[in-house]
């Protein structure tokens, strides 16, 4: 009797430790690892296509370092307001949410000003593939840069309509944005030192 | 508990399944939430915007099967064309209008549409038909099933999953109504004939919409991977460790990991295909003329596009046939009553094939003009998939080998997959050498190779499955006598259709041609050729009896009586012979054992739910 109750009861930890992450956020993470896989092939079809030859050398637009820039800043203050969404300052949750917010903004239109100064190089989309990868991997990022920044908008609306009340519920939507957004992050700081150096 | 010992000597009955459950199992107070079913729901969200994985299978399913009977009778009618380019077609004019070209009163279809259903005969199979049809019918109706889970880990998305599927299907077949006829360019959509519109008919508005139905599909596959991944991993019951997963869930585990680490890069690719195609890119096009005008694009790389698409293509042939494996060591272990042999073999052969399948994508390019040392590589790689590949087969045998075998429809049709697998693995050792590779490539030896291995065999795998689940699925039975027959027509078949091939193939006759009349030496083929065609239209014949059985037996099979009419270990028997959405009634049973306890203690079975005895050991361990 003892060696099944035992059993049983071992069984009984097992399972409460196993479940120690949420299933949508490790769905979360299951999803950025497809979105990496989606870059390694641009990236990596970056490099195959460079080694064949013909290819146009020009130097990155001055205005992604800024860009790279805001969404760094957008990532820490998301995490700032993520902690004080913990701790329950409530005005200083909405204050740096709304900073990660404007930031997301800026991000996507300092790299739309990066398209354009590309443009007055004469680097447009069909100039050379060299040129042609920088939109297509910058775009593409902006794609997944929008989905984030659509996200913090929920999220602002949350903090400014909702009462302030950090259920868990809420806490771990916060916590999927702020995940999504870091990687969104990390994923560009990737893009853009690869673009820049050019392994 | 002194009960509990002597009970596992003896034959589980309803009342101690009842009785193990209700002591044991896991209680997530689903029912004290939710006053019965949680998903009280309409007609609508029960039959149409479910989100239910167990309806959602039976989309998959029934929306795949829509698919394998359209792409069947695409192959029929080219089939037709290249075994009797005499006779005429006029009498498929009303359906195929002007692609039926009358000349002199011969009817023949155009090389156009030939090309056209080529290509979207192996679209619709390999994916609507192999991929969602297979593996979205079966990890959608087992893992929540199996791995005792009251639903998907979002059902929502799974939901989604279904209906982008469903919209991929809704374009692609929009496509075979234009003017100028859906892609012909091949399932491969190679450039040129992918980006420039004026390459072929099919390359304009055809391409476009394949190429939009294809992004829906990813989408699909990619929603559905997640769900899989996170189910598996999350919302296993209590007791279901990795090592108590039936071999269906780890199947459908790895493919599903395969497949979303593969399918972002084939979107990638279609996305520099689009780019290409609109923006006048040069991603994948060199320098081109068309009617002695040079084309504006410079300095692209076709070649690089097959890189891309092949580090999806070649995963995909194992997501196409790793779910196939999975539901066939099931079926072969429960109908030869017998614990599958070598479970953690099992495992971490398809681990190791999911591993090798990310390195060897280029051995379907060895006559591209890949570097030769390079293929060097890819021929090692390659050829060591036989080493896992022949452990799966070693151990399916194993199982079978002095079994209590039932020889019925489900069974049959997993010892036909075995056989198949066989067959196909061969030929492809000849076609993963490089050297062998310049005389076998693009002829009917690949042919017969892939409709082989990963058509049929995959299609064997699915029959078991569906045969073998339909009690689940339906609460009846699907009628044994036309099973039997319709297995015995498919696999024989099946053989008469592609065993001719590998002759044909290894004569040289190329794959892809619309018609071989102009070449001397293939002309003592034209008998053989003639052959296929008739063993084709036979074959289809013999799926309209399943057809006929699965549709026919959703509202007259005969009846399920008990539970588990297998006999079978797993918990997906354990739900009511009706499952509600939610699976079980009361508690979720604990696991207690793996899943494979078959004549075990002067038992048939043991149920996964039952606890060990008194120094028993666990099977996978």
């Amino acid at each position: 009797m003892s060696r099944i109750k035992m059993r049983v009861q071992t069984v009984n930890m097992e399972y409460r430790s196993r479940n120690r992450i949420h299933p949508q956020k490790f769905a979360l993470w299951v999803a950025c690892a497809s979105i990496t896989m989606m870059f390694a092939a641009f990236t990596s079809s970056y490099l195959v296509r460079r080694a064949a030859g013909n290819w146009l050398e020009f130097p990155l637009p001055t205005v992604f370092y800024f860009s790279t820039a805001a969404i760094v800043l957008s990532s820490v203050t998301l995490h700032l307001s993520y902690r004080f969404f913990k701790s329950g300052a409530w005005q200083s949750y909405r204050i740096f949410l709304l900073a990660a917010f404007v930031l997301g903004l800026a991000f996507l239109a300092l790299q739309y000003q990066g398209w354009v100064a590309l443009q007055q190089m004469g680097v447009t989309i069909n100039t050379n593939p060299s040129g042609s990868f920088v939109y297509v991997i910058s775009g593409v990022h902006a794609a997944h840069i929008l989905g984030g920044v659509t996200a913090l908008g929920v999220a602002l609306l949350h903090a400014f309509v909702l009462p302030f009340k950090a259920t868990s519920a809420r806490k771990l939507r916060f916590e999927l944005t702020l995940t999504y957004w870091h990687f969104v992050d990390v994923l560009w700081i990737y893009l853009f030192f690869f673009l820049l150096l050019q392994p | 508990m002194a009960t509990m010992t002597t009970t596992t000597n003896l034959p589980a009955t309803q009342h101690d399944e009842e009785v193990l459950i209700e002591q044991l199992g896991y209680d997530d107070h689903f029912h004290e939430h939710h006053h019965g079913d949680k998903y009280k729901s309409n007609f609508i969200t029960t039959y149409i915007f479910s989100q239910d994985h167990k309806m959602i299978a039976k989309q998959f399913l029934i929306t795949g099967m829509f698919w394998a009977i359209m792409g069947s009778l695409m192959s029929l009618v080219f089939r037709l064309q290249l075994g009797f380019p005499q006779e005429s077609l006029t009498w498929l004019k009303p359906f195929l209008g002007k692609w039926i070209v009358v000349q002199n009163g011969v009817g023949s279809l155009s090389p156009e549409f030939y090309y056209a259903l080529v290509t979207i005969h192996g679209t619709v199979l390999v994916f609507f038909v192999l991929t969602a049809g297979l593996s979205g019918t079966f990890s959608n109706l087992l893992i929540p099933l199996q791995v005792g889970a009251r639903d998907m880990a979002s059902p929502f998305l799974n939901m989604l999953s279904y209906w982008f599927f469903f919209l991929a299907g809704v374009v692609m077949f929009l496509s075979l109504f234009l003017s100028t006829g859906p892609f012909s360019g091949g399932w491969t959509a190679y450039p040129p004939l992918s980006i420039l519109p004026q390459a072929s008919t099919g390359s304009g508005a055809g391409m476009t919409l394949w190429a939009i139905s294809l992004v829906l599909f990813v989408v699909s596959v990619l929603l559905g991977g997640i769900n899989y991944i996170t189910t598996v991993l999350n919302l296993r019951t209590k007791g279901m460790t990795m090592w108590r997963l039936p071999l269906t869930i780890w199947a459908f585990f790895i493919t599903a990991i395969i497949g979303l680490l593969s399918f972002p890069v084939l979107v990638s690719a279609f996305l520099l295909v689009i780019f290409d195609r609109t923006f006048g890119t040069s991603f994948f096009l060199s320098e081109i003329f068309i009617g002695g005008q040079a084309l504006e694009h410079v300095g692209g790389s076709p070649v690089l596009y097959q890189h891309l698409f092949w580090f999806l293509g070649h995963p995909e042939v194992y997501i196409i046939i790793l779910p196939a494996m999975g539901l066939v060591s099931e079926v072969l272990s429960v109908h030869s009553r017998k614990p599958i042999f070598g479970y953690k073999a099992m495992v971490f052969s398809m681990l190791a094939i999911a591993f090798l399948s990310f390195i060897v994508w280029a051995h379907h390019m060895f006559m591209s003009g890949v570097n030769p040392f390079i293929s060097n590589f890819f021929v090692i790689f390659t050829l060591i998939i036989a080493v896992p590949s022949a452990v799966k087969v070693f151990n399916w045998i194993s199982t079978l080998y002095r079994g209590n075998i039932r020889f019925n429809a489900a069974s049959l049709f997993a010892i036909g997959f075995v056989s198949l697998f066989i067959s196909g693995g061969l030929t492809g050792i000849f076609l993963g050498n490089s050297a062998i590779d310049i005389q076998l490539h693009d002829t009917y030896f690949v042919v017969a190779h892939f409709h082989i291995v990963m058509g049929v065999a995959a299609f064997f795998g699915m029959f078991a499955g569906i045969y073998h689940w339909f009690p689940k699925m339906y609460g009846r039975f699907m009628n044994e006598t036309m099973g039997k027959i319709h297995f015995w027509g498919t696999l024989i078949g099946a053989y008469a259709i592609f065993w001719p091939m590998h002759y044909t193939g290894m004569a040289g006759v190329p794959r892809r041609y619309y018609a071989f009349d102009t070449f001397e030496t293939f002309r003592h083929f034209t008998e053989l050729n003639q052959f296929i065609t008739v063993a084709a239209i036979v074959t289809f014949t013999f799926q309209l009896v399943f057809v006929i059985n699965f549709f026919y037996s959703i509202w007259n099979g005969k009846k399920l009586t008990v539970k588990n009419p297998w006999g079978a270990s797993t918990l997906e028997w354990t739900t009511p012979i009706h499952t509600g959405h939610g699976n079980w009634e009361g508690k979720i049973p604990a696991v207690q054992r793996w899943p494979y306890d078959y004549g075990k203690n002067g038992r048939e079975f043991i149920p996964q739910y039952e606890p060990l005895g008194q120094g028993e050991r666990d099977g996978g361990h």
